[in-house]
């Protein structure tokens, strides 16, 4: 094993080599198009019924159909729904000339943010809220006074854990339980997690987080044990859709930057990549995104950072001042010499 | 349209997504925008059960608009044709069409002939002189005479079908549909736009449905106005094409090709009848006439093979192959008539298997106070379903109305076999068999159906043994003889039989041409035959698709012959060329003198396209070079159906059943021939012209949503399918939530005149309300997923609709009532009762109320009352 030089943020060449790892596969990763995703959960449960990911409760959320609420410790899938009174692209939703009144989607949101902060989801709650209620008329039952709805959007989007190219959750964990894989995956090993629970305020996406009853931090392995047998991970093989797409990163990439272009000409000129830039706040993502509107309407931080990103600019600060201290105490000492 | 793909099948809306991506354009159809929806190019809300106003509305832009393919729909449909001089249309007697007799509620269809060189004088037809069930007719559609048609190649004659569409559908303006379905106009017309649009010689169009489109009064006329469309635009067995069918379950296809239809005979033969099935002779001649065209010519050879198949060696020419064996239907035995029986003390035991009808059936009550009044009941099932508990969970034990120690049901639970737990094949919509293998063995006391059903029959059959009264023999004589591993009957070998061999020389079919009527070949089924061809079992194929081109021939097998698009000989023009080159399918070879393409030919090999039959031809002979519908009686697409349909030649707009609306193009509100049940414990909410329509006055719908499996057996008893949708709600709209004061995640409950289910709100966008008739119509949605039993339980949805039925295929309408929704929990325990008593006496609902199917004016206005 070989240890190359560590770096806590930008563009990083050889992830897997960084860690150690000498003959290793090509970097992995999922590319979520969102804009194909029906909604159907097929990758929750295959998740869930791959990696033995208990249920967590029947919990009935009104937050569209989405009744998950959030990753955490028992949900490495999440689907969220965003219902919004906007188009999309070209899309005619069918509400012209219609006898409707105004939209009841902030109105329901907020009822359902409500309902969320009551319910106990033993997770960190860092941007993953589905709903960004829109501040106007927020819990108000709709009134038959607003404008008439005129147009409707429903996207749906899977997230999951973005195994960053500099992961906080891993850079924060005291045991080594979190390690980088020869994939440029993340991984917990749970026989040496002890709970700590750094690495739960160590990621900007509030994905990993530690189980109930077990204390142990849990999230996403991109199917490592798959992976290691030539499969693909559980989720995009069950996506009937091809919205979860699992490759060679730079593949990935490509292809991403391909449908971007493709949805530009077909008159959605809001599609765009998300988590596919190695110059943001995490280094790039393994798992990133072709969202249909800002970040936060999905739940996603507009500009995620690692909290170690500044790890070795402030240890360079702490070690001037120190040097500086040092120097003044040394030179007081010197200045101080009787004479 | 009727279908919501990307929940009720997103495995096979992949597809929809591919050609999405490719460039089609997607519709979505429907009355909520759904997941499918979001996908789609755009979104029609419609009001529920108005599709064939809808549809005709298409027909009528079409025609005005000169958007047929003239060449396809001249040569390949029956527009040509002229139709009798006695036949009158809807349009010309306010709804009815000719033949109607209001006392029976059923039409003597013999009028809709077609005329003929030599013109005989009408006769009543037969299928008028009994129950006029077009189920009555398997597929081989009915019997017509296709010798002799008097046709109009130009279009022009008044009578000619061509000229009868454009009267029939002349009203169905963008005015009149919006007016009917509450769609606007001008979405309406980029509808047409887009569809005739993308139809013709070089593009083609498809139409997906499913339920929402079968579960209506008039639901075989929904189907029938799409076929009209396709034939019309030309999409109609080319690639691209075609009209599909979403099934409910996997394989539910082939419980149809097979079926557990009281009506059906394997490979679409009608069940014998008391008068067809006077001897073997008759029957046969019900199926086919003297004069028969096409492949249906051929059902003696089905009919002895498939009963070689039933009772062996038993089976000789003398005893006609033990037709006698068969059971005679002298009388609805579906599957709500049924019910109806066991309540009324004429059906004493009852198998259920795979099926949940105390949740899944629509009038959930009517089903579960029937099964309290069984003697005995058999349950097969995965988990233990409401249908296995009713006796002690029920609702009507909350309202005192079944005491669970006093229910006489004994109920007989069999755990079953997973799919996953045993091998065998699923037909699926596009008629593929896919075999699958067995991935572990079931556990404990679980078993296949196949076990269960091999050694009840193998047990009856040893009982029987020394038996010579006559009741017995069919049991008695039954072959009986497949392969048995240990105690395991090989599916393999029930596939081999249906797909049959040659008894003489042992020889397994290549396909059902190789069949005989003299009883030297077995098969079980005709349309399978040669799943197993050479020994091979074809359905187990699994070629890659990349391995091979876009119709993956080596992948599973096709019914008939593994052809992959039906009646594909119109892929080609009338001298056998391909419309286009980028839809070509099949086309004749001249040099080789065959048929030949990426498809298999579902057309005889090497009949060339300039082949016509002499006068005296019969059978596959019959068929002309260019009739590429090989299977009906004249060899062309019906658009006008000259016999068949128990409702009409052509479908017409009806309201449902339960309607808040009267009728705006008839004064016939109703499909006359509708199936009523006027019965105490039947009631219907009234419809105009009655009065009180007022009392239920919203349009109730139901569905399924993606995470859970119709009647919840297969997952509300999973935990990580239970939690994704943990409860049942509601949907509405803002408008009628605040018209009614209901609030998001609050509870409310809908009622008609049979029940009352509460469920969770849920106010969304995607519930809009539509202006119908100058009036504001809104519509409410539940899933109808849940009962008493699971790890999550809720009310019965289906307990909302009442039993009124498609007189054609005995459909319930469980897709269109009408309903009224308050805020709140509903009473509960026996005050149930009284507050939808007090429903009832509000709207002055009697066993009559919706029974007078019958309300043009000239027709006897008759309420059909069953006897109190």
């Amino acid at each position: 094993m070989r240890f190359a030089p560590h770096s806590f943020s930008g563009p990083v060449d050889d992830l897997a080599g960084q860690a150690g790892h000498a003959d290793h596969p090509p970097r992995v990763g999922f590319f979520t198009d969102t804009s194909v995703c029906i909604g159907c959960k097929a990758c929750e449960v295959a998740c869930k019924e791959w990696n033995d990911v208990p249920a967590d409760g029947f919990n009935l959320l009104g937050m569209s159909m989405d009744n998950t609420g959030m990753l955490g410790a028992d949900t490495w899938r999440h689907v969220a729904f965003i219902e919004q009174p906007r188009r999309l692209g070209h899309q005619d939703a069918g509400l012209a000339d219609l006898p409707v009144g105004p939209s009841s989607t902030s109105y329901a949101s907020a009822i359902v943010a409500d309902q969320m902060r009551q319910t106990e989801r033993g997770g960190a709650e860092l941007g993953t809220s589905a709903w960004a209620p829109e501040p106007s008329g927020a819990g108000a039952p709709p009134d038959e006074q607003g404008a008439a709805r005129m147009d409707f959007r429903w996207l749906m989007m899977s997230d999951v854990c973005k195994h960053c190219t500099h992961a906080g959750c891993l850079d924060v964990c005291p045991t080594g339980a979190l390690f980088r894989t020869e994939f440029g995956t993340v991984v917990v090993q749970q026989d040496i997690c002890n709970g700590c629970g750094y690495c739960v305020s160590g990621c900007p996406f509030g994905v990993i987080d530690r189980r109930e009853h077990d204390g142990r931090a849990q999230k996403c392995t991109l199917c490592y044990d798959r992976l290691r047998d030539g499969l693909e991970p559980a989720c995009a093989k069950a996506c009937p859709t091809d919205s979860i797409q699992f490759g060679q990163l730079d593949e990935l990439h490509t292809r991403a930057r391909a449908r971007v272009e493709q949805l530009h000409e077909a008159g959605v000129p809001e599609a765009r990549l998300y988590g596919d830039d190695p110059d943001d706040g995490v280094g790039g993502m393994s798992a990133f995104f072709l969202l249909l509107d800002e970040p936060p309407v999905y739940g996603l931080p507009n500009d995620p950072v690692v909290p170690t990103r500044d790890l070795g600019r402030m240890w360079r600060v702490a070690g001037v001042a120190a040097a500086a201290l040092v120097t003044a105490a040394v030179s007081a000492f010197v200045e101080a010499r009787p004479r | 349209m009727g279908s919501n793909m990307a929940e009720a099948h997103p495995v096979g809306f992949q597809w929809v997504v591919e050609a999405k991506n490719r460039g089609a354009r997607v519709v979505h159809v429907d009355p909520r925008f759904t997941r499918t929806s979001a996908l789609a190019d755009m979104h029609v809300p419609i009001r529920a059960g108005s599709d064939i106003a809808l549809l005709g509305g298409v027909v009528n832009y079409i025609l005005e608009h000169d958007k047929a393919f003239l060449d396809y729909v001249v040569c390949y449909t029956n527009a040509s044709c002229v139709i009798r001089e006695e036949y009158a249309d809807a349009e010309d007697q306010d709804g009815i069409f000719r033949g109607y007799h209001a006392e029976t509620g059923t039409y003597d269809s013999s009028s809709w002939r077609y005329e003929k060189e030599d013109q005989a004088d009408l006769e009543p037809s037969l299928e008028s002189r009994e129950h006029a069930a077009g189920d009555r007719y398997g597929s081989c559609g009915p019997n017509i005479d296709a010798e002799g048609i008097v046709r109009d190649p130009t279009l022009q004659h008044p009578r000619c079908v061509y000229q009868i569409l454009r009267r029939h559908y002349g009203r169905y303006t963008p005015e009149m549909v919006e007016r009917t379905c509450g769609i606007p106009r001008t979405q309406f017309l980029q509808l047409c736009e887009w569809w005739t649009g993308a139809s013709g010689r070089e593009r083609t169009s498809a139409v997906v449905y499913a339920v929402g489109w079968t579960q209506h009064t008039v639901g075989a006329q929904y189907i029938r106005t799409a076929t009209i469309i396709q034939l019309l635009l030309g999409n109609i067995g080319r690639p691209g094409g075609g009209i599909m069918a979403m099934r409910g379950h996997a394989s539910i296809q082939g419980s149809t090709d097979i079926p557990t239809l009281y009506n059906l005979l394997p490979g679409y033969l009608p069940m014998p009848t008391e008068i067809t099935g006077k001897d073997l002779r008759t029957y046969l001649g019900s199926i086919k006439s003297e004069k028969h065209k096409g492949f249906w010519y051929l059902a003696d050879t089905y009919m002895v093979s498939f009963l070689k198949e039933y009772w062996g060696a038993a089976a000789t020419p003398e005893n006609d192959f033990c037709f006698d064996y068969l059971p005679r239907i002298n009388w609805d035995h579906g599957t709500y008539q049924t019910v109806m029986d066991i309540i009324d003390g004429k059906v004493f035991g009852y198998f259920l298997l795979g099926q949940n009808p105390a949740v899944g059936s629509a009038h959930g009550r009517l089903q579960r106070l029937g099964m309290a009044n069984l003697d005995w009941l058999v349950v097969r099932d995965l988990a233990m379903i409401e249908s296995a508990t009713f006796w002690k969970d029920s609702p009507e034990v909350a309202t005192g109305e079944i005491v669970t120690e006093k229910c006489r049901t004994e109920v007989f639970f069999f755990p079953a076999a997973a799919h996953t737990e045993k091998e065998g094949t699923f037909t699926q919509t596009q008629r593929m068999l896919q075999w699958r293998e067995r991935a572990v063995g079931p556990r404990g006391d679980q078993r296949s159906d196949l076990w269960f059903f091999y050694h009840l029959g193998r047990l009856a059959k040893q009982r029987l043994a020394g038996s010579t009264d006559e009741r017995d023999l069919p049991i008695r004589d039954l072959a009986w003889d497949y392969q048995v591993v240990g105690d395991d009957p090989q599916a393999a070998d029930v596939l081999r039989h249906i797909s049959g061999q040659d008894l003489t020389t042992g020889r397994l079919l290549d396909g059902y041409l190789d069949l005989k009527a003299d009883g030297s070949t077995a098969c079980g089924c005709w349309i399978y035959s040669g799943v197993y061809a050479g020994g091979v079992n074809q359905a187990a194929r699994r070629k890659p698709r990349f391995e091979q081109d876009d119709y993956a021939l080596e992948w599973g097998w096709v019914w008939p012959y593994n052809r992959r698009i039906l009646y594909n000989r119109a892929s080609a023009d009338p001298e056998g060329r391909p419309w286009s080159e980028r839809k070509a399918c099949v086309w004749w070879d001249e040099e080789r003198g065959q048929w030949t393409g990426y498809d298999v030919p579902d057309f005889e090999k090497t009949k060339p396209p300039s082949y016509r039959p002499g006068s005296d031809t019969l059978g596959p002979a019959a068929l002309a070079g260019d009739d590429p519908f090989v299977m009906q009686a004249d060899g062309k697409g019906w658009l006008f159906a000259p016999a068949g349909m128990a409702d009409g030649p052509l479908p017409t707009h009806y309201e449902p059943h339960e309607s808040p609306v009267a009728n705006p193009l008839y004064a016939q509100q109703v499909n006359p021939t509708t199936k009523v049940y006027g019965r105490r414990d039947n009631p219907s909410n009234p419809s105009p012209p009655e009065a009180h329509v007022d009392v239920f006055p919203f349009v109730l719908t139901a569905a399924r949503l993606t995470e859970h499996h119709t009647a919840g057996g297969m997952s509300r008893t999973l935990p990580y399918l239970s939690e994704l949708q943990p409860g049942l709600t509601v949907e509405v709209s803002p408008e009628l939530a605040r018209l009614r004061e209901l609030e998001h995640l609050g509870w409310a409950h809908v009622v008609t005149s049979r029940a009352a289910v509460e469920a969770r709100v849920i106010v969304t966008d995607r519930m809009k309300p539509l202006r119908v008739q100058g009036r504001v119509v809104h519509q409410i949605w539940l899933p109808y997923h849940w009962g008493a039993a699971g790890l999550t339980t809720g009310d019965v949805v289906n307990d909302l609709f009442g039993v009124a039925l498609d007189p054609n295929v005995l459909i319930q309408e469980s897709k269109a009532a009408t309903c009224d929704i308050q805020p709140g929990r509903r009473p509960q325990g026996a005050a149930l009762l009284e507050y939808l008593a007090d429903y009832r006496t509000r709207a002055e609902i009697t066993p009559a109320t919706g029974t007078q199917t019958a309300t043009a004016p000239g027709f006897p206005h008759i309420h059909h009352v069953e006897g109190r």
